[in-house]
C-alpha cells in the first residue's frame, strides 16, 4: 500500500497543539510507517510555494491547528483545503476558536492601541502601527491583514473531521491518527473522542445535589477531593463539555475549565454552561440570587473560555 | 422607513400566556412588534433559546412566566429567575444593551399590564435600533 501523506499546519495558536503531536510518544513510529509528512512548519523546511505547486487533492490528510485571524492563515486554510482530501480542525482554536477566540471581546483598533500603545512597557513614541504595506529603499514591505475577527476553521473552510482539546490530549490524537492509518474514518463531520457523554461520565468525583450558595475562584478554596466540584461552589465546566479527555482537570483538583467543546446536539457551549450554573444557585429571591451571581466576575472568559467565536453571537458588539 | 423594532414573546402556557390572551380579548390595544411563542413554563427558556432569538432576527427578547409561588410546576419559574440576571451579565460583556431581554412575571388576570410592558419594551428596543447580526462587524 501506497504511504499516506500527511501535513500539519498551525494558524492563531500557541504551539501547544504541536507538542500534543508529539507526545503520542513511540506511537510516531508506527505514524512514520504509515505516512510521509509533506508539510510541517514547525518541524521541516517545507515552503509554501511547495505546497501551493502540489496536485490538488494531494495531500491525503490535513491536521490543521489554529484560528484564523489574518490573512495569511484564512490563505492557507483555503489552500490546504485546496490540496487535502480529508481537512482535520485539530484542537480547540481551530475547531472552536478557543483563547485566541477572546480577542473577539475587542476589534483590532482597540488591540492595537493596546499592544503598540498603551501596554506599560511599550516605547513607541511616535505611534507606529502595523500596516500591511510599508515602501522602503529595498522595495516593498508585506504583512498578512489583521482582521477584527478571530474565526474557526469550519466559518473559513469546509472542514471534515475534529479532534478537540486545548490540546487534545494523547489518547484522542492517537484515536484519530488510528482512524486514519487504518482507512477506518467515522462519518463525516465526527468529532473524534473516546466518549461523546460530558466531562462527569469519565469524572470519578462523587455527586449528590448541586446547590450552590457562593461560588469560588479557584485560589479562593481547596476542594474536596472526593466531592464533585460544582457542588463546592466552584465553576466546574464538565457538565457542559465533551468527555473523552478521561477528566485529568478534576483529578488534579482542578475545574474543568471545557476545552473539548459542547456535548453532542449542543449549538452553543456557553450558554449550555451558564443554564447548568444558573440553575443549580440555591436562592429564590432576586436580591441574594444577584448576590451569588456577582461572584462570577467574567461570565464570558468563564463560559465561553474556547467558544466565543464558535458561539451564536461570536463576539462582542463595540460601539 | 422607520425602524419596527421585532420582538420575541416567549410566554409560560399557565399564567402569562392567559394574560397575553386576556390582553386580546378584552380589545386591548397594544404594540404589534411582539411575536409569542409559548412554552409550558418559563423554566423551560434557555439562554441558548434567547441567543437564537437575537441571531435569527429578533430585537427585543420578552420571557413571562408566572409570578414566584404561582408556578403550576412550584419551581419552574425561579429557574428562569436564575438564569436571566447571569445571562444578562454576560451579554453586558459583550456589549449588548439591557433592555433587549426583560424578564417579568404576568398572571392570567394582568392582561393591561402585559399590553403596556409590550409598549414599553418596543419604544425602547426602537431607541437601541436593530440588533446588530453578523457578529456586528466586518473584519
Amino acid at each position: 500500500m501506497a504511504k499516506l501523506k500527511l501535513a500539519l499546519y498551525w494558524a492563531a495558536s500557541c504551539g501547544g497543539c504541536e507538542i500534543a503531536q508529539l507526545q503520542i510518544g513511540d506511537k510516531l513510529l508506527k505514524l512514520a510507517e504509515a505516512a510521509d509528512i509533506v508539510f510541517w512548519p514547525v518541524a521541516i523546511d517545507v515552503k509554501y510555494k511547495d505546497v501551493e505547486a502540489m496536485p490538488d487533492k494531494s495531500i491525503d490528510v490535513c491536521l490543521f491547528n489554529g484560528a484564523i485571524r489574518n490573512s495569511e492563515q484564512e490563505h492557507m486554510a483555503n489552500m490546504l483545503r485546496q490540496k487535502s482530501k480529508i481537512l482535520v480542525a485539530y484542537g480547540s482554536c481551530a475547531y472552536e476558536g478557543c483563547i485566541p477566540g477572546l480577542a473577539n471581546l475587542f476589534n483590532r483598533q482597540l488591540i492595537f492601541e493596546r499592544a503598540y500603545l498603551e501596554t506599560p512597557s511599550t516605547d513607541n513614541n511616535d505611534g507606529v502601527l502595523p500596516q500591511t504595506n510599508y515602501q522602503v529603499p529595498e522595495g516593498e514591505l508585506t504583512i498578512p491583514e489583521f482582521y477584527d475577527t478571530v474565526k474557526t476553521l469550519r466559518q473559513t473552510v469546509e472542514v471534515d473531521y475534529v479532534v478537540p482539546g486545548c490540546p487534545p490530549e494523547e489518547r484522542t490524537t492517537w484515536l484519530a491518527l488510528e482512524a486514519i492509518i487504518e482507512g477506518k474514518l467515522p462519518p463525516k463531520g465526527t468529532v473524534i473522542t473516546h466518549n461523546a457523554k460530558a466531562v462527569c461520565d469519565d469524572c470519578s468525583r462523587k455527586r449528590d445535589v448541586k446547590k450552590v450558595e457562593k461560588f469560588y475562584r479557584t485560589f479562593e478554596i481547596i476542594p474536596d477531593p472526593e466531592i464533585c466540584l460544582l457542588e463546592q461552589g466552584l465553576l466546574c465546566a464538565g457538565i457542559a463539555t465533551r468527555g473523552g479527555c478521561s477528566a485529568p482537570c478534576p483529578q488534579a483538583n482542578m475545574p474543568c475549565t471545557g476545552c473539548y467543546g459542547p456535548v453532542d446536539g449542543v449549538i452553543d457551549q456557553g450558554a449550555h454552561f451558564l443554564s447548568a450554573v444558573a440553575s443549580v444557585i440555591d436562592s429564590n429571591d432576586p436580591e441574594e440570587i444577584q448576590r451569588i451571581i456577582d461572584d462570577i466576575h467574567d461570565p464570558v472568559g468563564t463560559f465561553y473560555r474556547y467558544s466565543l467565536p464558535d458561539s451564536l453571537l461570536r463576539r462582542a458588539r463595540i460601539k | 422607513m422607520s425602524f419596527e423594532p421585532k420582538i420575541l414573546g416567549i410566554l409560560c402556557n399557565w399564567c402569562s400566556y392567559a394574560g397575553a390572551d386576556l390582553a386580546g380579548t378584552s380589545r386591548k390595544k397594544y404594540s404589534p412588534n411582539v411575536r409569542v411563542v409559548r412554552v409550558m413554563c418559563s423554566g423551560r427558556v434557555e439562554p441558548t433559546f434567547i441567543l437564537k432569538a437575537f441571531e435569527k432576527g429578533a430585537d427585543g427578547v420578552l420571557i413571562c412566566g408566572c409570578h414566584p409561588v404561582d408556578c403550576h410546576y412550584a419551581e419552574g419559574n425561579y429557574k428562569v429567575m436564575r438564569r436571566i440576571p447571569l445571562l444578562k451579565k454576560m451579554l453586558s460583556q459583550l456589549g449588548i444593551e439591557d433592555e433587549r431581554v426583560r424578564l417579568e412575571w404576568i398572571s392570567a388576570s394582568e392582561g393591561d399590564r402585559f399590553a403596556s410592558i409590550v409598549d414599553e419594551m418596543t419604544e425602547q428596543v426602537r431607541k437601541l435600533g436593530p440588533f446588530p447580526r453578523n457578529g456586528g462587524s466586518n473584519g
